[in-house]
């Protein structure tokens, strides 16, 4: 079992080094699946991502509450935020930004302008310090913070805590809020604590809501949820059903869709993506918020709304557009908002490739990289690894982009396919990313590069292409990127790598979403109902699923 | 994991400081004990003064034939790239001939000299590194009693661009702006150390038995996750008191600080950042609000990213950047080097002597800010064009308190980078005898430097 390979890719410096070495280089590929089995103890501690944060906020206290300040930054490990959740602590920097956007909430929380509706009671004449109302406030609160019910103990302690401090302080609302400040401060809410990580841990019902929850919604359970798991109703599988069926057909559903996919596409790169805005004037920081939003609201168009084939990502000529993106895609916006726009049949534009999200993620500030689309491809669809190039390497003849005899990236690229080393993994990266060479570096058609017609042809494996619509098509009939798909899915609804005995879950789960006709639904169900039994002793588990057959377990 | 660096020894200077008589808790400053444990006192000014120390860092090293001095010791010549570094000489020595030893293993571009460099072993990736970087060891040494353990800075706008790491997974992001940082130190939470008045804040008192009751989580929590996650539980508690340690700080009047001025907010950070004369701009006006922190006593420790490994430096308008320079461009046969890498190196070395500036600018006692200072700047590669981790380049500035000697070129030749991190340590009087691993172990300081 070769080792498991992680990689830092959210230190972006970092990762920069690798991948815009890569940007025509040379690159080994060592014949490795993303995230393969791994044999320590699966983590039970995962840190809420910024998004996950905020939507908790938004949803407890309502949308109007201002989170201001900058997170520590979360962790990609194997292409996934989800996985680096539980790898990461909080630093003693983190901590103190922690505490500053705590305190920040906190205050907004009991201000004069929401007090009565958010805390709803003070000091009063039966309670002259306010302790009843501290302790019926933060009993409220803390179920919903801490996703779980705070022992009466634990509620004694934080209302004598806030009655102390807002004797010091001379206010009450200003004592109640420091109190709030160290519960959004403390572990309990900043990590998500699932006791099925324990030597013969068992979940419990609100171990169940928080795993339904953020991976539906996204975002902390509700009401209604910790209300289920409060009667026992999650531990027993219809009960399971039951919530999972209501979160599924709520419109936070989206979230729950947006945030895997934001996830595996790595859109929140795009926050701090920039372009040199000298050779793509058309380029700007909108253009990249809008870009994220369009992807995001297509993949929503098709997987939610139309509940289609998830394969047809890779295909579909229907596109989410907005006026900001008209430049991009040179095409005539109408109106303000957002709507589908269809591309003609035969236009080079189908599918996700052909985004500007994908395209200007996975290029350079100035000019496209076949080899980073490429390797895009190759690790976030196919579940491969593509390491870094080796250090000693010749790339003058690669990025001379004024080289007179060599005039397209794809002349300049072959150049360098002829070194043999070089070629090992060039040859598995740059005819994909080439397939896309008619699109610029901030996702822009060109037809020509140098006034020299952009050839496009190239094969996925043995499978020849003409163009991004056709490698689309090549992605779309792939079961290896089905199957990394659900793989995919599988590593972000645990948080981890698989292990050894996963995989057996892991086939199971491919043949389900086989079975669906490839409906996204159908994966997010599964996993779902999975997530919401393991750990729980025998009875419920894979009661629907039956006994799968071992060659199946085997991954492909 | 409670690491032996972390006991914060105090003791109560009494002394005339600012002229009145005051007893003052303060942390005992390792960097004023040498190896016997005896105290060499700093002697600038009227009083102790807390001698700092940062790193500073900029990506794809230099050309060594244009960089390398020829002479060695005081006075040395400054090659073409070093030449901007002409005004602040006397306080830099520069440090060649230190290697990265791969030992077998391989080289990963921009990475395996920089973790090398900074953990005193090569990784191919950061999450694997074995130990934590040289400064977080050092600022948890000496970091104590100032408001800020470290200040984490990068000019690049990009808090991810750090090479401070606790472990593979705890990374000390960075302040990314120069408005940032300004909030971050003259914010809401400053307390101006000259100001005559002081009277504790009961909102800090609050904030620390709030974060107290928070600790005393620590026992229910830990009985609620698996073994392997103790230890990011232990870490996110170790962050906790520190908090709480700050919070006490607070409610002390600060001693006084004889060259804090309270600067002028900066405006915000506009343009392209990539751009390399906006980042000599947004990293000259950061440098000079760090060494304001630094002289208010804000902080002892600091990091500095100037660029990112595999330099991000681009020239606005052109396709191709730096560090695709570096690989790319063809050595021009007339000069004998490749003319755009050696324009960004040069850039590079300017932005350096305006780091170095800013810190000589203030005065502080007999001297200046720099003289009670010690940073090590260093790169991820020697000579880019192929990755050399030979011989990667490493400056030093600053007197560090009157115990380290600068302006001397010192040429090794071949001999381990984990030299210059031990010295490091030594200097700043944390404890090791030995440091790096594997093949990079050394007991030997650059004890050249040495007073």
């Amino acid at each position: 079992m070769s080792r498991l390979i992680v990689r830092l890719r959210r230190i972006a410096p970092l990762v920069l080094a690798g991948v815009v070495a890569a940007g025509g280089g040379a690159i080994m590929l060592r014949a490795a699946n993303a995230g393969e089995p791994q044999e320590t103890a699966p983590s039970g501690l995962r840190r809420l991502t910024e998004a996950e944060y905020r939507n908790a906020i938004g949803d407890i206290f309502g949308r109007d509450i201002e989170v201001a300040g900058r997170f520590e930054p979360d962790l990609r490990v194997e292409g996934l935020l989800a996985v680096g959740a539980s790898r990461v602590s909080v630093t003693r920097g983190g901590l103190e930004q922690y505490e500053d956007i705590a305190r920040n909430v906190a205050r907004q929380v009991t201000d004069a302008g929401r007090r009565d509706k958010l805390v709803g009671c003070g000091p009063s004449e039966e309670d002259v310090k306010g302790l009843r109302c501290a302790h019926a406030f933060l009993t409220r609160i803390g179920l919903r913070l801490y996703r779980r019910p705070l022992a009466r103990r634990e509620a004694d302690a934080l209302a004598a805590s806030a009655v102390d401090a807002a004797g010091r302080l001379g206010d009450f609302h200003a004592g109640l809020a420091a109190v709030l400040a160290g519960m959004l401060t403390s572990p309990e809410f900043l990590f998500r604590i699932d006791g099925a990580a324990l030597a013969g841990g068992q979940l419990d019902g609100y171990a169940k809501a928080s795993r339904l929850s953020f991976l539906l919604w996204n975002t902390t359970p509700d009401d209604e949820l910790l209300a289920a798991a409060g009667r026992g109703e999650l531990d027993a599988p219809a009960g399971v059903v039951r919530q999972v069926d209501r979160l599924m057909s709520s419109p936070r559903y989206r979230d729950g869709v947006r945030a895997f996919f934001t996830d595996l596409l790595q859109l929140d790169e795009l926050g701090a993506l920039s372009k040199d805005t000298l050779i793509y004037p058309a380029f700007t920081p909108a253009t990249a918020e809008a870009a994220r939003e369009q992807t995001l609201r297509t993949i929503t168009d098709l997987l939610v709304d139309r509940d289609g084939d998830t394969r047809d990502l890779f295909t579909s000529r229907r596109i989410a557009m907005t006026r900001e993106l008209g430049p991009v895609y040179d095409i005539p916006v109408r109106g303000a908002g957002w709507y589908v726009h269809e591309f003609p049949a035969g236009d080079p534009r189908a599918g996700l490739l052909t985004q500007a999200s994908f395209l200007a993620l996975h290029a350079h500030p100035g000019r496209t990289s076949p080899t980073l689309r490429g390797k895009a491809i190759r690790e976030i669809f196919l579940c491969e690894k593509v390491p870094s190039p080796p250090a000693n390497v010749n790339f003058a003849v690669v990025q001379d982009v004024n080289n007179p005899t060599l005039k397209t990236t794809r002349a300049r690229l072959q150049a360098h396919l002829d070194d043999e080393e070089c070629a090992s993994c060039h040859k598995r990266t740059d005819p994909l990313g080439l397939g896309l060479e008619q699109f610029d570096g901030a996702g822009q058609f060109r037809a020509t590069e140098h006034d020299e017609l952009i050839d496009v042809t190239g094969k996925l494996d043995a499978i020849a292409f003409d163009g991004a619509a056709e490698l689309g098509q090549r992605l779309h009939d792939s079961p290896e990127a089905s199957a990394c798909l659900v793989r995919t899915a599988w590593r972000y609804a645990n948080g981890r790598d698989p292990r050894a005995d996963d995989l057996l879950d892991i086939a199971r789960l491919n043949r389900t979403f086989v079975g669906a006709s490839y409906r996204f639904s159908a994966l997010m169900r599964s996993l779902a109902l999975e997530r919401a039994t393991d750990g729980t002793p025998a009875a419920g588990r894979h009661a629907a699923g039956g006994k799968a057959s071992k060659s199946a377990g085997k991954f492909s | 994991m409670t690491p032996s660096w972390t006991s914060r020894r105090r003791f109560i200077l009494r002394g005339l400081l600012g002229g009145a008589g005051i007893g003052v808790g303060l942390p005992l400053l390792d960097a004023f004990l040498d190896n016997n444990g005896e105290a060499v006192a700093a002697t600038l000014g009227g009083g102790r003064l807390p001698v700092r120390f940062g790193t500073w860092f900029w990506g794809c090293g230099m050309i060594p034939d244009r960089w390398v001095p020829k002479s060695t010791g005081v006075d040395y010549d400054l090659p073409p790239q070093l030449a901007p570094i002409k005004a602040v000489q006397p306080n830099v020595s520069i440090l060649s001939g230190f290697d990265v030893v791969l030992d077998g293993k391989g080289n990963l571009p921009h990475i395996s000299g920089n973790t090398a460099v900074r953990t005193g072993a090569p990784a191919d990736i950061w999450q694997a590194i074995q130990a934590p970087t040289f400064d977080v060891l050092i600022s948890d040494a000496i970091g104590a009693g100032s408001y800020f353990r470290s200040l984490d800075l990068s000019a690049d706008g990009d808090p991810r661009t750090s090479y401070s790491l606790r472990n593979g997974s705890s990374l000390n992001a960075a302040i990314p702006t120069a408005a940032e940082l300004y909030a971050k130190i003259f914010g809401g939470d400053f307390h101006d150390p000259n100001k005559a008045d002081f009277k504790p804040d009961p909102r800090f008192l609050v904030r620390k038995s709030v974060l107290s009751g928070v600790g005393e989580q620590r026992r229910a929590l830990a009985a609620r996750v698996g073994v392997g996650d103790r230890a990011r539980l232990d870490e996110y508690f170790t962050s906790l008191r520190e908090l709480e340690g700050k919070l006490a700080l607070q409610l002390q009047k600060p001693p006084p600080a004889e060259a804090c001025v309270i600067p002028q907010a900066p405006g915000r950070s506009g343009g392209d950042l990539t751009d390399v004369d906006a980042r000599r701009t947004h990293h000259r006006i950061m440098a000079q609000l760090l060494a304001m922190a630094l002289a208010c006593n804000q902080t002892r420790a600091f990091n500095m990213v100037f660029s990112t490994a595999a330099s991000d430096l681009r020239q606005a308008g052109d396709t191709t950047g730096y560090h695709q320079s570096t690989h790319e461009e063809l050595i021009d046969r007339k000069v004998g080097y490749q003319p755009t890498v050696d324009h960004f190196a040069t850039r590079s070395m300017e932005a350096w002597a305006d780091f170095v500036s800013a810190l000589a600018a203030v005065k502080e006692g007999d001297g200046t800010l720099l003289d009670n200072t010690l940073v090590v700047a260093h790169s991820d590669v020697s000579y880019a064009k192929n990755h050399d981790v030979s011989g990667i380049p490493v400056m030093l500035a600053g007197r560090a308190g009157g115990k380290v000697r600068t302006g001397r070129h010192i040429r090794a030749s071949g001999e381990p980078i984990s030299r210059v991190g031990l010295t490091m340590l030594q200097a700043m009087g944390v404890p090791e005898e030995s440091w790096g691993a594997d093949a990079m172990r050394t007991k030997r300081p650059v004890s050249e430097i040495f007073v």
